[in-house]
């Protein structure tokens, strides 16, 4: 299979689960490693965001899985598809204490997500919808 | 991924590595649907050469022909196929190394 739907990684950190639990779930604790400012929260279901400033972009969330200090999961949009696609991978971390530190795991999963057939007609219909607008206006301006 | 998708990645990347299919997309992406007459007055290549290409692109589904004005058939871009080799590009452009190593830094220093 060529065509990869998950990405895993996993790092071994010396810092108990606890601390490592803060970093990845507390918006203080985003907006210090990974994105420039974040908000979440943390709850299933719970709105999250991170912003980096010098590509402004910005990232948005939705916390799905909040297993204190064991699991972490939200899923997002795919990058590079339009911010309206509603194909989103789900992002989860696993902490697994090693020592006195945390070995620490994250699944990115949903690449292969196929366009379905739902999403095929919106977005012909979208595309449909754009060139009638366009030939509405193009009428109106005729017409003035 | 169901093999049918990873056909479809296959042919846009095939029809990418060609730069003529690269410009007759881009073309059509910056301008809208265009006849292959359209599109030879605004290359640098014969109308036969366009309209090669164009029935290739045609094939793998990356653009439509469709009726135009005075019964020339003009071309349209299919986004869908795209969409499917974005996603391939998608997984291999994510990349965790770089925030996690962030991640290891960030809590050394606090320690």
């Amino acid at each position: 299979m060529a065509f990869p739907d998950r990405i895993e990684r996993t790092v071994e950190l010396a810092h108990p689960p606890q601390k490592v639990w803060a970093a990845l779930t507390t918006a203080e604790g985003l907006a210090a490693w990974f994105g420039d400012e974040a908000a979440i929260d943390l709850h299933p279901g719970g709105a999250a965001w991170m912003r980096w400033n010098e590509e402004g972009f910005t990232a948005r969330m939705r916390v799905e899985r909040v297993e204190e200090p064991t699991v972490f999961g939200f899923t997002w949009g795919i990058y590079g598809l339009p911010a309206d696609d509603p194909r989103r991978t789900y992002v989860e971390f696993t902490l697994e204490p090693a020592g006195a530190g945390t070995r620490l795991t994250v699944v990115e999963s949903g690449f292969a997500q196929l366009p379905d057939d739902a999403h095929s007609k919106a977005y012909e219909g979208n595309a449909g919808g754009w060139a009638k607008e366009l030939a509405e206006l193009a009428s109106y301006l005729d017409a003035a | 991924m169901p093999p049918e998708a990873e056909a479809v990645a296959e042919q846009v990347f095939a029809a990418l590595a060609d730069p003529t299919r690269r410009a007759i997309l881009a073309a059509l992406a910056a301008a809208g649907p265009a006849t292959a007459t359209d599109l030879a007055g605004r290359l640098p290549i014969t109308r036969q050469a366009v309209a090669k290409h164009l029935a290739l692109l045609a094939e793998a589904g990356l653009v439509i022909a469709e009726p135009g004005e005075r019964r020339r058939v003009r071309y349209r871009l299919q986004p869908t196929p795209m969409q499917v080799a974005q996603q391939f590009l998608a997984a291999l452009a994510r990349d965790w190394e770089s925030p996690l190593s962030a991640l290891a830094d960030h809590l050394d220093q606090r320690a």
